[in-house]
């Protein structure tokens, strides 16, 4: 008996090795091949991604439109292609495409029927090969993530990961082709013996029954536990994502575009955020600020009559109404931010936590506010202490060595956000 | 030394160890949890699959999207209000005859917190609970919401016809019209009226007080010619004599008298002197608590105990003595000694209504040179203006049908006033009854219209609280319903069509502008008052003024009303520090707040001394006790009767301001009404009733809602530590208890063994010195704290389990000399205990107790030293509440927000009253561990004023809640780390290597041998008493 239970158990070790092969296998990128990666060709796509793409996509984040990364593992190329090219012809006639569109909130993707498909194949380089590790300001956002929008952004850069699993299937193959041997060694020089009866001849000489192995109970359990961790990662993804809305982009009673007044025209955004150098709170302009200025300006280009929008402002005033925007970045109750702390003290740029906002149309929600990203943030920012008396004592304290985080000075006290 | 302890006892049950108290005394938690019994409860498994598959549904939902939420801006942004950044504005809070000067906190154009306003030469930026409290009754839901006629809503122009008509036709036949309040601080509203009067010349405005000081204005005029109330000078008195007098809680001006004499209490090794205080009286004041000597009289004996010190100290003068019955009383002839030996430095002062009393109290004041020293009688003081003898006749008047119409303004007699019942009896013969309450109160639902009054803070008004000083009004919101300013009214209804901020500032141009130089310009001047709150004329000095009673006629007077040695029982009235005359009644934080000495929430009840009580089987534990009858006159009063120390045998305190019947749902059917009881004696309101009173046991038993025993100490001893003036002198460690721990190497101070390894701050070092010789007890810090921090009201229920949620609170220590375990000799010292009183919030220590327990680090220790409490990292174990050796962390038993089981928590359960919540700070859920933060909001902020003007702080940045509220200055609080903060030179901190060193003697920590090292120092009791020479 003992060797028909050793020879079950090689039999399902090197079934084991079999089906990691094929996950191993099943991982690597499909398309991998046809995307160039030479410097030149990313460096191209870099420029081409930061004039047409940048406004709406992220490589490792959603944004307006999904993270890019990994978009040829998840689709063939032609379908890039003509997606790129003229989404919505797209849209009309592909599902998939269809579905994408609706996921995203219905948000058009603008046409780039300019871009020659040479230049595709440098954006999509740069997409697949591009700022591994994310550029400064992305890795504000991936990093703090903690793992629960996004899966699997370890540090170990990705060429070493590469390297291990080839490495590894390398092993499996050597382990298998040996288990093999093993197999049909033993087999032979089981036939060899004499002293063998009907039943253990059959057995050595059994094939492989797949419906055997399907019904087996490692494999069962197998399944059942990759089943249930699958289940259980998607659920607490779900549950750490509860009440956070990053990318939270309503539509607001009034069709403001913070790219037209804060982008193109350059208004400085305090003059509408009062608040933001003075007190916890930046303020949503009220009606008499939007009316210093629209009070001449009530058309687009100089046009006739009212735009529909700018009216609303009018009929707000006339009606004795305020508008009601809706709330985009709700943080909640229990924590007490401070605008004029980062704003005003700090020095934090608005778009450090709120993204390019100067080239949103449509305002998102930039940053996760979870208390990780806060915390984070406080971990890795120096503190700005220059022609601030009020640090004067502290920077004496701390010495040269080092620069001062927001954290050495008590920054990730729980009394500083919450009581 | 241990032999001379003192033995301090928070009440009667602890001092005599009874076994009810015992069982609790050792728990935080006075109670088992409720646990159900598995069977009996009926709870399955079927119940968890559906509570279970609830969850799972209302996680699920709760994971859909979130509901959207608006962001509402203004229209049109008014320039200094900006979201989330708190304006404050200088007003006067104006209750009747109660007055202090006021800076408004509001946040988003709502007032949110009341602070005393420092320019104030009168209040001198102190508060006390009822002005803390003031603000939430501006959010009451019973306010009325627009005016009425016959009960039915009506608009202003209906109600404005009407009564017009009715006073024109009223006046045509020479009607008597009668204008009612208490008194009226504001002359503009006093010229208002005057223009009233002149259109109809029949009327006539009748002032009363609930509680009257009228007898003292009679006795002022009889005596100088001046029908006042002078102005007192505490703070230069190095003798205070009181009878009766609770100037420290209720009497005539108590935040001015606090501030005056916290001064005199001060002591420190460069002025080692203070105010030495005696008091005579029956019930145990807050005052006679802070008195260096006290004796309990009977008020049958007041008027000769009064007359007798004016005999001993006429002796000395070589005056002629008055001839009444001779009666010494302890410390009576004490207290002579010291007056004569500190002439133009003595203040005698008394509460009696008694004119004959008063003029012998102005006898004595002229006899030892107070005149031109500590009282300024030519600087009168306007708190009280009630005519009792003009009151009386209207309400008989108005009985025999002779009053034609009459206009109840915010005064409320049927309620207030001895003879209400009388009065609303009479109120349907009145033609014309208009009243301007703001709630449909017991005088308001009998009249035919209501026109309501702005609450103070939403009105424009002035005040004229003393000679010289006025103070102005201005609104902090606007009107939240359809409310109008009853100066306004009588102006209406004069048919002047002025508003009453055009005729408040005529007012002024006409008669205070001209009285200064400094601007010719009468809106610079105007803007200035405004801004300030308070304006000054040049005040009258005193001077001296020779005294021209008639001392004999007031010796046969006090001969034949007062007995040297009465047998009967006797009952004192008396307002208590939170209710006061019970105007505020339906403010749910004075209501719950304990009262001082009794500690006693929720109720008003008999005070009874322990001998009498004893001799009548009353025993009272842990607040049960006997409920007796007492019949006066033939009103009859059931209620609890409260065993108090102190207490003069033979008589019997009972609190005015209880039993409302219409005052709201908070206030309505809390304790017994007093005021019918009030007898009126020579026409003037006479607040002890010394015979007539009968008193009969009941069966039924009571538990009064006192917080006098929740969170005792164990019998750990330093926990007061104390001393006399004179030791003091000789060592200024005097009283000082040096707690030592013995160790392998001997013994060792508590601070240089510890396992802990410190803290090291390196920017702030927060803490408080509290000095309990200034401390008196008030409790205006309790209030602000609850204003400030959003501290839930629970309700007398929950009182009685002892879930009280105040985060700061104020220990009333008793204590005497006698030896411990001399029971006699201890039951006798229980009769008239000496008081201390401990402020104790969270002592934020280095070496926290509670931060080591907590599981889910939710207590942790921030690098300014503050013990942080972080509400949604709390999973409620309660293991850092049972390891507080101060028991200052208070559990959220049950949700107190949104909740009908808690509806008198007016502050957090409806949205009317939620508008008082301060936005800084979270209001708290259920099940979560709270206490004191230090106002770590006000730290926040304070600090970020430094940076964002780029300078280092400075003392003064900011304040906690309890120190900027205390009227007395006991409580600082500072910067360790900043060399110029007060705080620090008060504790004399020097740095001594590594450590801090406190070097003021007198400064200690409260349990110092535990060495848990707080950031908070108490400063000790010394009593200004003569070291007695024992054997």
């Amino acid at each position: 008996m003992s060797i028909k239970r050793s020879l079950t158990k090689v039999h399902v070790i090197a079934g084991f090795f079999v089906a990691m092969l094929a996950l191993v296998a099943f991982s690597s990128p499909v398309q991998a091949q046809d995307i160039p990666s030479d410097e030149a060709s990313i460096a191209a796509g870099k420029s081409l991604f930061g004039a047409n793409c940048a406004q709406c996509h992220k490589l490792d984040q959603k944004y307006t439109g999904p993270a890019l990364r990994g978009v040829t593992g998840r689709r063939e190329l032609p379908w890039i292609k003509s997606f790129i090219k003229n989404s919505s012809k797209l849209i009309a006639t592909d599902a998939d495409a269809k579905a994408l569109f609706q996921e995203y909130g219905g948000t058009v993707m603008p046409p780039h029927e300019f871009l020659a498909d040479e230049e595709i194949m440098q954006l999509l380089a740069y997409i697949e090969n591009g700022d591994k590790g994310g550029d400064k300001a992305d890795a504000d956002g991936a990093a703090t993530d903690g793992g629960a929008a996004q899966s699997g952004d370890s540090s170990m850069p990705s060429e070493y990961l590469t390297v291990i699993l080839v490495v590894l299937v390398v092993v499996l193959l050597l382990i298998l082709i040996v288990l093999g041997l093993i197999i049909s060694v033993l087999t032979k020089f089981l036939n060899d013996k004499k002293d063998l009866d009907e039943d253990e001849k059959e057995y050595i000489n059994q094939k492989t029954d797949l419906k055997k192995v399907f019904k087996s109970e490692g494999f069962i359990l197998i399944v059942t536990a990759i089943v249930v961790a699958l289940i259980a990662k998607t659920a607490i993804d779900g549950l750490y994502s509860i009440g956070i809305q990053q990318g939270y982009a309503p539509a607001q009673p009034i069709a403001f575009s913070h790219q037209l007044h804060a982008g193109q025209y350059g208004i400085d955004c305090q003059y509408c955020h009062t608040g933001v150098e003075i007190g916890k709170s930046a303020n949503i302009p009220s009606a008499n600020i939007c009316m210093n200025c629209h009070q001449h300006i009530k058309n687009v280009g100089g046009a006739e009559g009212f735009s529909p929008e700018i009216k609303k402002i009018y009929d707000a005033v006339e009606n004795n109404e305020p508008i009601e925007w809706v709330r985009i970045h709700n943080l909640p109750d229990l924590a007490y931010f401070n605008h004029s702390q980062h704003v005003k003290v700090g020095g934090v740029e608005c778009q450090t936590c709120h993204g390019q906002i100067q080239e949103m149309e449509v305002v998102a929600q930039h940053s996760p506010l979870t208390m990780g990203w806060c915390i984070d943030c406080h971990r890795t920012t120096d503190v700005n202490t220059a022609g601030n008396a009020y640090y004067d004592n502290l920077v004496k304290l701390h010495g040269d060595g080092n620069a001062m985080k927001v954290a050495d000075i008590g920054g990730l006290e729980c009394a500083k956000c919450h009581y | 030394m241990k032999e001379n302890q003192k033995i301090y006892w928070k009440g009667v049950e602890q001092l005599t160890n009874d076994p009810e108290f015992v069982k609790h005394a050792d728990k935080e938690f006075p109670e088992a949890l409720p646990l159900e019994n598995e069977e009996a409860s009926g709870s399955s498994r079927r119940d968890f699959l559906k509570l279970m598959g609830f969850g799972v549904a209302a996680a699920s939902l709760a994971a859909c999207e979130t509901p959207i939420k608006n962001a509402i801006p203004y229209l049109n942004k008014p320039v200094d209000i900006n979201p989330s950044i708190p304006n404050y504005y200088a007003s006067t809070y104006i209750n009747g005859g109660d007055y202090a000067s006021i800076v408004v906190k509001t946040r988003e154009g709502r007032p949110i917190k009341i602070d005393g306003n420092k320019l104030s030469p009168i209040t001198q930026g102190g508060t006390n609970a009822q002005v803390e409290a003031s603000v939430l009754s501006l959010y009451d839901k019973e306010r009325l919401t627009n005016p009425y006629i016959g009960g039915k809503g009506a608009s202003w122009e209906e109600l404005d016809k009407q009564v017009i008509a009715k006073l024109k036709s009223i006046a045509l036949t020479g009607g008597a019209i009668r204008i009612v309040s208490n008194t009226v601080l504001s002359p503009t509203t006093k010229e208002a009226i005057k223009n009233f009067t002149s259109k109809y010349p029949n009327a006539v405005h009748v002032a009363y007080d609930p509680t009257s000081s009228n007898g003292m204005v009679q006795a002022n005029d009889w005596a100088f010619g001046k029908a006042v109330i002078p102005s007192y000078h505490f703070d230069n008195a190095k003798v205070i004599v009181g009878f009766g007098a609770d100037f420290l809680g209720t009497w005539i001006s108590p935040i001015e008298f606090t501030k005056q004499y916290g001064k005199t209490r001060k002591i420190s090794k460069e002025k080692p002197e203070m105010s030495r205080h005696f008091q005579f009286e029956s019930n145990f004041s807050l005052t006679g608590a802070n008195a260096d000597y006290r004796t309990p009289i009977k008020p049958s004996q007041e008027g000769l105990v009064i007359a007798n010190l004016y005999n001993l100290l006429a002796a000395k003068a070589g005056a002629a003595t008055m001839s009444v019955a001779k009666l010494d009383v302890p410390f009576l002839t004490k207290a002579a000694n010291e007056l004569w030996a500190n002439p133009g430095a003595g203040l005698v002062v008394a509460s009696s209504n008694d004119p004959y009393v008063q003029v012998v109290v102005n006898a004595i004041n002229s006899l030892i040179g107070s005149y031109s020293k500590t009282i300024n009688l030519s600087a009168p003081v306007n708190f009280r203006q009630g005519n009792d003898a003009a009151m009386t006749q209207f309400i008989a008047d108005a009985k025999a049908g002779r009053v034609a119409a009459a206009i109840f303004f915010n005064a409320n007699p049927v309620y207030n006033h001895a003879n209400g019942a009388d009065l609303a009896d009479a109120i349907s013969k009145i033609g014309l009854t208009v009243s301007t309450s703001d709630r449909m109160d017991e005088t308001t639902s009998l009249v035919q219209f209501v026109a309501p009054d702005h609450h103070f803070l939403e009105s424009w008004n002035d005040a004229n609280p003393k000679e010289g000083h006025y103070s102005l009004a201005q609104p902090t919101i606007t009107p939240l319903f359809d409310t109008r300013h009853a100066g306004e009214s009588f102006l209406t209804w004069a048919e002047d069509s002025s508003s009453y901020y055009d005729f408040l500032r005529a007012n002024w141009k006409a008669n205070y502008f001209t009285k200064q130089s400094e601007t010719g310009d009468f809106n610079m001047f105007w803007d200035k008052a405004l801004f300030d709150g308070v304006f000054t004329t040049a005040t009258p000095a005193a001077e001296s003024v020779s005294f021209g009673g008639n001392l004999p006629v007031c010796a046969s007077q006090i001969g034949k009303t007062y007995k040297a040695d009465s047998k009967d029982v006797e009952i004192v009235l008396y307002e208590k520090i939170g209710l006061g005359n019970g105007s505020q009644a339906n403010n749910p934080w004075l209501q719950e707040m304990s009262d001082p000495i009794t500690k006693a929430t929720w109720d008003n009840y008999f005070t009874v001394s322990q001998k009498w009580a004893n001799e009548n089987g009353i025993k009272m534990v842990e607040g049960e006790t006997t409920v007796i009858k007492v019949t006066v006159n033939g009103k009859t009063l059931e209620g609890p009767a409260l065993v108090q120390p102190g207490q003069a045998y033979g008589t019997i305190g009972l609190a005015v301001g209880y039993g409302r019947t219409k005052a709201g749902k908070v206030a309505n059917g809390v304790g017994m009404n007093a005021f019918p009881l009030v007898a009126v004696a020579n026409g003037f309101a006479n607040y002890s009733i010394t015979s007539g009173v009968n008193v009969e046991l009941t069966s039924t038993k009571y538990r009064i809602a006192q917080t006098q025993t929740h969170q005792t100490y164990m019998g750990r001893t330093n926990v007061v530590q104390e001393s006399v003036l004179a030791k003091y002198k000789e060592d200024a460690s005097a009283g000082r208890e040096h707690p030592e721990i013995y160790t392998s190497e001997g013994f060792k101070k508590p601070s240089k063994i510890s396992l802990w390894k410190g803290h090291q701050y390196s920017q702030h070092h927060w803490g408080l010195a509290i000095d309990m010789n200034s401390c008196v007890g008030c409790g205006a810090c309790t209030i602000a704290c609850q204003v400030e921090n959003n501290v839930a009201v629970v309700g007398r229920d929950e009182v009685l389990n002892r879930r009280e949620m105040a985060w700061i609170r104020i220990d009333r220590y008793y204590s005497s000399d006698a030896p411990a375990g001399d029971l006699t000799a201890m039951e006798v010292a229980a009769e008239n205990p000496e008081v201390t009183f401990q402020p104790m919030m969270c002592q934020h220590c280095n070496n926290a107790p509670c931060e080591t327990v907590c599981p889910v680090a939710a207590t942790t220790h921030s690098s300014e030293g503050l013990n942080q409490m972080t509400y949604n990292r709390c999973i409620g174990t309660r293991y850092c509440a049972n390891n507080c050796p101060y028991k200052v962390r208070r559990f959220n038993w049950f949700k107190y927000h949104d909740n009908k089981q808690f509806d008198t928590n007016l502050s957090m359960n409806n949205d009317l009253g939620k508008m008082v919540l301060n936005p800084d700070v979270t209001v708290r859920a259920r099940g979560v561990m709270e206490k004191c933060t230090m106002c770590v909001q006000r730290i926040q902020a304070g600090k970020l004023t430094a940076k964002r003007e780029a300078r280092p702080m400075k003392d003064g940045d900011v304040d906690v809640a309890c120190a900027t509220a205390c009227p007395s200055d006991a409580i600082v609080f500072g910067d360790m780390n900043d060399p110029n903060s007060r705080i620090t030179k008060m504790l004399q901190l020097k740095e001594e290597g590594e450590e801090k060193v406190v070097n003021e003697e007198r400064a200690y920590h409260v349990l110092e041998e535990i060495n848990v090292a707080p950031n908070v120092w108490y400063f000790t009791k010394i009593r200004n008493k003569d070291v007695e020479n024992k054997a």
